[in-house]
């Protein structure tokens, strides 16, 4: 086996070079493609928050679409209430749901399986409906919350989504650079050894419920803010935006990333971003239903999960390397 | 009778048997002794279809048992007695017993098959609607020897029946064993860490060392064997 | 105290229709160890099969038996083409358990758009086959009704069948002891895989009666994006969880407990806090026993 030696500089260049690239293609494209790269941008960090939780400490999470929810909430009851900076609502999305995420944690630390996997399910079908029944939530119209208009400086042609594209892209890109850092410290060590083997991680020292529970916040802080992200892409924060079809949604990116892997995020993100799009343009030229165009999404998400499952169950990532050591 | 050829198996990159060939005559009892790892529970697994071959031919009454499933060489007469008391701690003695003659389809048959083992083992027979799990190590093993014989074996594959079992125990089950060969007729190839009370019991014996077969012959020959009693037998 | 009663008479309905679509789910656990979220779709396919024939027919008693059977047929069929070669590639092991439930929860989404796809707008049709009409005590009307009654006896009698089935005839004991030690079961001769298929089998006739029996409780009509199913999917599932995955009984006290706490937390406070009561007591019975109300203690992977 050959393997490149990649160092954290390495990586650096790396991660600067996709910002330099979205940096140049925020200033080409249009706006309804800017907000599809906000939208990725924010899958992204959502979908890492999965992977660290599921890939690395081994925890499964059907419900991470009511984590987000809980981030964007707290980012614009934040800025509403409390009329504080965007950058600080971020910050507090992220410890809310962080302490959140530590007590559910708590519970999830004892749980294993489908046990985890029902709580985690029935925390994403209960969690936005409470907006319905506390007035100060918005009910089913949601709050408002607004990440403000590109400084003047930057002239008057720079659109509103092409700021969004860059506040969500460039938290993104140092939340990424942040995780994987955390990856490859003690924590993510413990996280990796706790998932191979409970027993053998417990024997050499570690503490198994510690571990666990610091995952599940580490994860849920991360998630906080891919919805205080979310929120900032669609300027309002409201139970319709975080349906169980998020939750599935995001395990699905995490699937089709590969689950133990960070390295594929990006692949996940854009594949819920552009299935929906070629997907629309497949049906516009199919034009015998008119149902259709409103099916395909779904049918192909669905395809491609079934496929991933079957064809690379560890993602397409490692599939690729499997294949180029052998 | 049995009749084993150049049988190798792997499991991923270790080669847990190779080239192991012999033969058992109807009717007799084999011992099979040897160290960890020396391969007797692959061997076993193998014959009884949980395991894949890799390379080479076993005939079991000129019938070749390679690449069938266990459910399959059961109908074929061939039981399997996997290692660590084979019972299902969840379902009753009697239940334990029922499942190996589920596939008979023949209630007086099946009636018939658990008088016999209530006869041999009739300590069975006083825990009948008991669970499994409230028996004891010994009784376990007769439960799971007794489920085999429900199923109407002709070859009997036993993997450490004696395994955790107190001397006195041991004993009972062995000649429980030696019975089966003697008054039933049936084939017997037993695996065992306590080789001299295996081979005490066995007509032939075949020890394994390192997947492959470092010394085969009458079970007496063995027992006095000097070298085999250094290597295997400890004195 | 009416108002209680009527309460507990709803939840009590509610919660064995909940309680059948845990059987469902805790079916297929037992006999393959996956979480199976396709039940909710297949429940759903099969009550618009039953919908055509109550079409065709006019007959409740022709539709409902017809829809177990297609069911159970959908069901068997997924085992067979999906799960059953994913497990195999997966290894014995059971591999990440991760991995099974994101193949049902494709299959979910792959049902629900050629559902959508068949029917669009258009929905089934499952009136309730009798008065729905509560009975009349003292001159007020109470939640029983003869339809909620039928239910109720509907789902007894497959409770009573089922368990019979399991305790008493040579299928259940093979499909308990495949459940609980698939390699011992195979030496003993039980042909494991096709029992497994059985399992998935029954479990899907189950789930078609709990899918049709939601729908006459309800609205009467069945549709792909139908609210209904969501809420016979997620409950059933948490159900199942919270009577510990593994045993029948564990399901039906389940369901009976998810179902009278939601219609009393429907009633007296609130309709938006239903989903989020049932993470509470989900969380709330997993703290107190994390196997469930009736779990293995750990070792029984056997």
């Amino acid at each position: 086996m050959h393997k490149r030696h990649v160092t954290n500089k390495h990586r650096f260049i790396g991660f600067v070079l996709i910002g330099l690239l979205v940096y140049i293609l925020s200033n080409t494209v249009d706006e309804w493609k800017s907000f599809q790269g906000a939208t990725i941008a924010v899958y992204v960090v959502a979908i890492a928050s999965i992977i660290l939780l599921t890939g690395y400490s081994g925890q499964i999470s059907l419900g991470h679409g009511a984590l987000l929810a809980i981030g964007a909430y707290t980012a614009a009851l934040t800025q509403i209430y409390l009329h504080l900076p965007v950058w600080i609502c971020f910050v507090a999305a992220v410890l809310i749901t962080s302490l959140f995420g530590a007590i559910l944690g708590l519970a999830a630390a004892r749980l294993t399986g489908p046990y985890l996997a029902g709580t985690t399910l029935a925390l994403a079908v209960g969690l936005p409906s409470i907006a319905n029944q506390f007035s100060f939530l918005g009910g089913e119209q949601g709050i408002s919350f607004d990440a403000g208009w590109p400084p003047l400086s930057f002239g008057e042609a720079f659109t509103q989504y092409k700021w969004f594209f860059w506040i969500t892209s460039l938290t993104a890109l140092i939340m990424m650079w942040w995780i994987q850092n955390l990856l490859r410290s003690r924590y993510g060590r413990t996280w990796r050894a706790v998932k191979t083997n409970e027993v053998a991680a417990e024997l050499s020292g570690i503490r198994l419920a510690r571990s666990k529970v610091l995952a599940f916040t580490v994860s849920a802080g991360i998630a906080g803010m891919a919805g205080a992200l979310l929120a900032t892409t669609i300027n309002n924060v409201s139970p319709s935006a975080f349906p169980l079809a998020l939750s599935f949604s995001l395990a699905t990116g995490a699937i089709l990333s590969g689950v133990n892997t960070l390295g594929g995020v990006m692949i996940g993100a854009v594949a819920l971003v552009a299935i929906p799009e070629i997907a629309s343009l497949v049906a516009d030229r199919w034009s015998g239903s008119e149902s259709v165009p409103s099916l395909l999404p779904d049918f192909i998400v669905s395809v491609l999960l079934i496929l991933t499952v079957f064809l690379a169950p560890k993602g397409p990532i490692e599939k690729f390397r499997s294949r180029h050591v052998k | 009778m049995l009749r084993i050829e150049n049988l190798t198996v792997d499991h991923g990159a270790i080669r847990a048997l190779r080239g192991v060939s012999f033969n058992v005559e109807k009717g007799q009892l084999a011992a099979i002794i040897g160290a960890n790892g020396a391969g007797k529970t692959t061997l076993l697994r193998t014959l009884s279809g949980l395991n894949k071959a890799s390379e080479g031919q076993a005939h079991w009454n000129d019938h070749n048992i390679l690449h069938s499933k266990p459910e399959k060489l059961v109908r074929h007469g061939i039981s399997h007695v996997s290692e660590g008391k084979s019972v299902i701690p969840g379902l009753t003695v009697s239940e334990n017993l029922e499942l190996g003659s589920l596939w008979r389809r023949n209630r007086s048959e099946s009636a018939k098959s658990k008088k016999e083992v209530l006869e041999l083992f009739p300590r069975l027979g006083e825990r009948l609607s008991q669970r499994a799990d409230s028996l004891s190590g010994g009784e376990r093993q007769m439960l799971a020897l007794g489920r085999s014989i429900m199923s109407k074996p002709e070859l009997l594959l036993l993997d450490e029946p004696s395994l955790g079992l107190a001397p006195l125990v041991i004993e009972q089950i062995f000649q429980a064993i030696r019975d089966l060969t003697t008054t039933k007729g049936l084939t017997v190839i037993l695996v065992e860490q306590n080789a001299m009370g295996a081979l005490k019991i066995a007509d032939v014996g075949i020890v394994l060392n390192l997947g492959s077969i470092a010394a085969t012959g009458s079970a007496a020959a063995l027992k006095d064997d000097p070298a085999v009693r250094a290597a295997y037998l400890g004195f | 105290m009416f108002e209680l009663i009527n309460t507990l008479l709803i939840g009590i309905t509610a919660g064995s229709i909940y309680s059948l679509m845990a059987i469902s789910v805790v079916l297929v656990w037992r006999s393959t160890r996956v979480v199976n979220f396709a039940a909710g779709g297949l429940a759903l396919a099969s009550s618009f099969v039953g919908a055509a024939i109550l079409e065709k027919t006019g007959s409740f008693w022709i539709a409902l038996p017809i829809a177990m059977v297609a069911g159970a047929v959908f069901s068997a069929f997924i085992e067979y083409f999906f799960l059953r070669p994913l497990l195999k590639r997966s290894g014995d092991k059971g591999a990440e358990i991760f991995l099974p439930i994101i193949a049902t929860l494709g299959l979910l989404g792959i049902i629900k758009t050629i559902l959508n796809y068949i029917y669009g707008d258009r929905v089934g049709s499952l009136p309730p086959p009798m008065s729905d009409k509560g009975f009349v005590f003292s001159g007020e009307s109470i939640a029983l009704s003869p339809m909620r009654l039928l239910i109720l006896g509907i789902v007894l009698l497959l409770m009573i069948s089922l368990t019979l089935v399991f305790q008493r005839t040579n299928l259940g004991l093979s499909l308990r002891a495949a459940s609980f030690a698939p390699e011992i079961s195979r030496l003993a001769g039980i042909r494991v895989d096709f029992i497994r298929t059985v399992g998935w089998a029954i479990s899907g006739g189950v789930g078609a009666t709990a899918g049709i029996l939601q729908t006459t409780n309800g609205s009467g009509s069945v549709s792909p994006e139908s609210f209904e199913f969501s809420l016979l999917l997620v409950f059933g599932f948490v159900a199942a969880v919270i009577g510990g995955i593994e045993s029948l009984i564990g399901a039906v006290l389940g369901g009976l407990t998810l179902g009278i706490i939601l219609a009393i937390i429907l009633m007296y406070v609130g309709g938006s806090l239903v989903f989020i009561a049932a993470f509470l007591i989900l969380i709330l019975v997993l703290l107190l026993r994390p196997h469930g109300i009736i779990g293995a203690k750990g070792g029984r992977r056997a």
